[in-house]
């Protein structure tokens, strides 16, 4: 085979790699949709914050306008403090409510803002005041059974009588 | 009798154990040696592109279909199960991250050390049986920065384009029998696999399991060709020692570096 035409086969194939790991890292990785744009910080005190996890979207009307950044835990409080980016075209008033929702029944969690009636908006560093935590699973059913629990007392004595 | 029977097998044991870290060693030797003596490879790059042709081009066919059957296999299978608890939709993440992550480093270095890297065992072997090796030292011409570097570097270079071709090949083909065959909707295999691909900790990732493997899967073979017994039959050998061994270490090596990589990470 000509020294060419190895060359050639040669860089056709290192194009086409490359071309592979760029359409990996586009197309099915997200570093395109990576925002570099400008944006602001809010922190919300969740009770709960269930399976959150960092990089987790923050929706607003189920549109993505930004990102959890950190999670941590506050030792005084006993509460999370999640740390929000917020794209900056996206103003919010500054009682919005934050809440942690789930996407379809086994789906990952997000933070769902709900816009407030406030004049005035969040600004870079400021505190969502209002939260709703992670409904946690666990606490629903034991809810459920006491409430049945409770129902069903009056009616299971009744036949002994 | 039975004592000396135990003693012979015991001294057979601790010889073959002897001379599995004699030849490792002898391996680390030689590798160290390869990377000194790699500057002919890189001056006269022309030497490495012809092995990268050899190695890589050539290996194309087999990863870019291999790669596409995976991909589908994958769809079919994962919509099976996924269709079950109703996250059909999900079907793009599963393609994606068990490519990226495992199948494509690993099946494409499985293809890659039964393609490559017993040609190049053979070769190396076969160059030595016929003492070509030998006369090149008699023109004062280093054999290991002559021979072996080229095809050393080839086939590192090779690999992780090799593997990222098979990851993406076989998403393409989960595409098309996911969305085009199936039915799945092509806006949610697309936008789920790009919400759940993380670059850093997935991509990245696979590209540096799958330069691990490259290195592994061309050191063993450039090694067992060179220590290959000069004959007929120590060249087969040598040649299918290539293949389990490095079969054996990417599985190896995949098992260590999946732990290290995906355990414990602040992602999940």
């Amino acid at each position: 085979m000509n020294r060419s035409t190895i060359d050639l086969w040669v860089g056709v194939f290192v194009v086409a790699g490359v071309a592979g790991l760029l359409f990996l890292a586009l197309k099915v990785g997200n570093l395109a949709s990576f925002s570099t744009s400008q944006t602001y910080q809010v922190q919300a005190k969740f009770a709960n914050i269930g399976g959150l996890k960092v990089r987790g979207p923050v929706k607003s009307a189920g549109v993505v306008v930004g990102r959890v950044t950190d999670i941590r835990f506050d030792n005084e409080t006993y509460e999370a403090i999640v740390t929000i980016n917020l794209g900056a075209e996206y103003q919010f008033p500054r009682d919005t409510t934050a809440k942690i929702l789930t996407s379809g029944i086994l789906g990952e969690q997000y933070v769902g803002l709900e816009a407030g009636g406030d004049g005035v908006m969040l600004k870079n560093g400021d505190r969502l005041r209002l939260t709703q935590s992670a409904v946690v699973l666990e606490n629903l059913i034991s809810q459920f059974l006491f409430n049945k629990a409770a129902e069903g007392k009056p009616e299971a004595k009744e036949p002994a009588k | 009798m039975r004592v000396a029977d135990v003693r012979a097998r015991l001294e057979r044991l601790g010889a073959g154990v002897t001379t599995h870290v004699l030849r490792l060693g002898f391996a680390s030797r030689f590798l160290g040696y390869l990377v000194m003596h790699s500057g002919t490879a890189l001056k006269r790059f022309r030497l490495t592109t012809a092995e990268i042709y050899f190695a890589g081009v050539l290996s194309l066919i087999i990863i870019l279909v291999s790669g596409m059957f995976v991909g589908m296999v994958l769809a079919l299978q994962g919509y099976e199960t996924l269709q079950r608890f109703g996250a059909s939709e999900s079907l793009g993440v599963l393609v994606a991250l068990s490519l990226v992550r495992e199948l494509g480093p690993v099946v494409a270095g499985l293809l890659f050390a039964s393609r490559a890297g017993s040609a190049i065992t053979a070769e190396i072997g076969l160059m030595k049986a016929t003492e070509q090796l030998s006369a090149m030292e008699m023109m004062a011409v280093d054999p290991i920065a002559r021979v072996v570097a080229p095809r050393f570097w080839g086939g590192v270079l090779s690999m992780p384009l090799l593997a990222a071709l098979f990851s993406a090949m076989g998403i393409f083909g989960g595409y098309v029998v996911g969305v085009q065959l199936i039915g799945v909707d092509a806006g949610a295999f697309w936008s789920q696999m790009q919400a759940a691909v993380d670059v850093r900790n997935d991509i990245l990732n696979g590209v540096i399991k799958s330069v691990v493997f490259g290195i592994a899967v061309t050191w063993i073979a450039v090694f067992e060709g060179y220590d290959a017994p000069p004959t007929a039959e120590g060249v087969s050998g040598a040649t299918t020692r290539t293949v389990v061994t490095s079969s054996l270490a990417i599985l190896f090596l995949d098992f260590i570096l999946t732990a290290l990589m995906f355990t414990g990470g602040t992602h999940q």
